[in-house]
């Protein structure tokens, strides 16, 4: 028995001396980057240059978020830095270290995002780390079935859809892409792109007869769309392997396509609607929990990823675009000269109607993603009639809104209150 | 002598700790997280799974996924049982041979099925290169919900017939060879055999393999996740969205609540129906 206890203490010391021992580099803890390709690359090229070391782990947005409340709610954690987007900061600004003392130098930080990220306090909670969008890609085999009259730079989704019916009709199979598969960006389009295009509102007008329109719209390009859409989460694959000619997706999921085949494929503005070329910027920030376990460090580590050269190394690694100021080198990746013009296109154009991601909802984040995508597989999918689901999908829209308490972000009017589901 | 008679209890500490650590522990927290929203209790996260549009696809999914395969892996795992049983010579390589699909973990099984099925898959570049075809077919889109529902069931016969084998080879080595000598005897056929002494004998197998299969039936989730992705919605799945995507722990729960009491129905239903009585017991 005696024995046995020895072997038992032995035991449970040994366990603890090891998890005790666990590495002192600072853990950055993040949803962006997660492809292990772009992992890989922002462990080698990106932090590897930050004195001590970094652990860069990426996760999923649902147990990112599960980490950091069991620590925020131990009172004491690991997290070293947060990398994540805008919305997922939103939720939790009190549990942030301010940030307007890190030391960044003579590092100019695009001002706007700057303000943004003060999620209306006095205090920097986050710090703008990078940034992206969503924008079209084509072979350039599509090119010549493009509908006559139509300026590639500057589509509207009549055009769009009559381009994708001419190539399904010529050439025997719908060469339409959409990011619809489960880890496919699908919610972002409707969030916003072609809401915001056709009703200039995200939330408001949800089930407005513009709405309405809209998806009446969705479903006619759905029919020339390959089936296999519902399967696709990066549409770079298919780009490359021509299953599809022309797509819609993220910028950094485009990127393998510019930079493999740059003579292949162009990139261009995504198309406009009635209401104008809704688009979606994207902004990643980087913050620090009250639980890191050293402030100092975590404080260095951020302005480290502010720095110039980092900022570069990030967009190599990430095809995030930078948001400090500085002069790109010549030799960026294809996919950054590539997508580079029809982003500055997209951003410029005259009739663009920027639509924010969504804003505070912190842990409703997914219902709020999965409204719209439950709206796209019943209507789209599952063949049901647009205005009953826009009416049901709309009433789980509005008690989630008013489950939050959130007010109205871009483009939708600012509100008092919770926002409005008209 | 103290120590001796402690010795059992001492044994079975660990296990016991065990259990009730990771296993009662999270359970009871999981049955709070499901009755309880806010802090009150409330049966609000019930309403929440029923009410959602996909629910009751959900439930027949998961059901009708049951009813399919159990039966089939029934048979199935009867008839390797048999096969093996009767075997003189190989006897240990065939059964390890039938159990290798055990050593993998059924995300893995799923993925095997998955470059088959796939557009790109092993099943089209066959098919293309024999010209049936002359291009790939898309087998897993949402089109064709049964091609997925069968490849799903494939998967999950291939990977889990096993198991019940296993259990069944185990149970017919424990009938004794004078029954069967005697039926020979009087000249009883081979399938009267199986029927008249196999099968009743069986009983106690029968129900340990079934009730371990149907409830492993219940909780399919990985294989189904690697075939259809979210386009066959089964209760493990569902459960798994709602935690992870959806950040609702209460509705997950509810979930997992659904999902034991349908295994505790259908196991108090098998061991009614297979029960043994107390007199015929070997």
């Amino acid at each position: 028995m005696k024995k046995l206890l020895k072997l038992m203490t032995g035991a449970a010391l040994a366990a603890a001396l090891l998890s005790g021992g666990a590495s002192a580099q600072a853990l950055f803890w993040s949803t962006q980057a997660k492809p292990v390709e772009e992992a890989q690359k922002m462990r080698d090229i990106v932090v590897k240059g930050f004195p001590g070391g970094v652990d860069y782990q990426p996760s999923d947005d649902g147990p990112w978020l599960t980490r950091l409340q069991a620590e925020i709610q131990a009172g004491k954690g690991t997290i070293a830095v947060l990398g994540a987007l805008h919305g997922s900061f939103s939720s939790m600004s009190g549990d942030l270290v301010d940030l307007s003392g890190v030391k960044l130098g003579d590092v100019h930080v695009n001002d706007q995002y700057r303000e943004l990220a003060k999620l209306g306090s006095q205090e920097q909670k986050y710090l703008p780390w990078m940034q992206a969008t969503y924008i079209m890609a084509a072979n350039k085999k599509a090119l010549e079935f493009l509908p006559q009259g139509a300026d590639i730079k500057a589509l509207t989704y009549n055009q769009l859809v009559e381009w994708a019916k001419n190539m399904a009709e010529k050439t025997g199979s719908p060469k339409f892409g959409f990011p619809a598969g489960p880890e496919g960006l699908k919610h972002r389009f409707f969030q916003g792109f072609l809401l915001p295009s056709y009703t200039k509102s995200m939330v408001t007008k949800f089930r407005s007869p513009a709405a309405e329109s809209g998806w009446a719209k969705f479903k006619e390009l759905w029919q020339y769309t390959n089936p296999a859409s519902t399967t696709y989460a990066f549409m770079q694959q298919p780009l490359l392997s021509e299953e599809v000619w022309v797509a819609f997706d993220h910028v950094a999921r485009l990127a393998d396509a510019f930079n493999q085949r740059p003579a292949d494929f162009v990139a261009f503005p995504v198309p406009a609607g009635p209401a104008g070329r809704g688009f979606m910027p994207v902004i990643a920030g980087i913050g620090i929990p009250k639980t890191a376990p050293d402030m100092a460090k975590a404080k260095e580590l951020v302005a480290y990823m502010m720095k110039p050269e980092t900022q570069i190394a990030t967009l190599r690694a990430t095809n995030f675009f930078p948001v400090v100021d500085v002069k790109l080198p010549d030799d960026m990746p294809n996919s950054v000269k590539v997508s580079g013009p029809a982003i500055a296109a997209q951003t410029g154009a005259k009739d663009a109607v920027p639509a924010l991601l969504p804003t505070g909802l912190g842990n409703l984040g997914g219902k709020f993603n999965q409204i719209y995508n439950d709206t796209f597989e019943r209507i789209i999918l599952g063949g049901q009639d647009i205005r009953p689901v826009l009416d049901e999908q709309a009433q789980a829209l509005k008690a989630l809104i008013s489950q939050a308490k959130v007010p109205c972000w871009q483009p939708d009017p600012m509100s008092q209150g919770p926002c409005p589901v008209e | 002598m103290r120590s001796t008679k402690a010795l059992p209890y001492l044994l079975l500490a660990p296990a016991t700790i065990f259990l009730v650590v990771f296993f009662l522990y999270p359970f009871v927290l999981v049955a709070i997280d499901a009755f309880t929203k806010g802090g009150a209790v409330t049966l609000d996260n019930f309403r929440t799974m029923t009410s959602n549009w996909k629910f009751s696809e959900t439930l027949r999914n998961t059901m009708l996924l049951a009813a399919v395969v159990v039966p089939i892996q029934l048979a199935m795992a009867l008839s390797m049982a048999t096969i093996v049983s009767k075997l003189s010579m190989g006897r240990s390589a065939i059964l390890y041979i039938f159990a290798i699909p055990l050593g993998l973990s059924d995300l893995a099984a799923g993925l095997i099925w998955l470059t088959i099925f796939e557009q790109s898959g092993f099943l089209n570049s066959w098919l293309v290169s024999l010209g049936l075809i002359d291009k790939p077919i898309m087998f897993l889109g949402y089109q064709n919900k049964w091609v997925i529902f069968t490849a799903v069931v494939l998967g999950e016969v291939w990977r889990a017939t096993a198991i019940m084998m296993v259990i069944l080879v185990a149970g017919m080595g424990l009938i004794p060879k004078e029954y069967y000598e005697a039926a020979e005897v009087f000249g009883a056929p081979p399938w009267k055999r199986f029927t008249k002494i196999t099968l009743p004998l069986l009983r106690p197998s029968l129900q340990t393999a079934l009730i371990l299969r149907v409830i492993l039936a219940f909780e399919v989730f990985a294989v189904v996740a690697a075939l259809s992705g979210t386009q066959f919605p089964v209760l493990m799945g569902e459960t798994y969205h709602w935690q992870f995507t959806l950040q609702d722990r209460g509705v997950a729960a509810a979930f997992a609540m659904l999902i034991l009491a349908i295994s505790i129905a259908f196991t108090l239903l098998l061991l009614y129906l297979l029960r043994v009585p107390r007199e015929a017991r070997l």
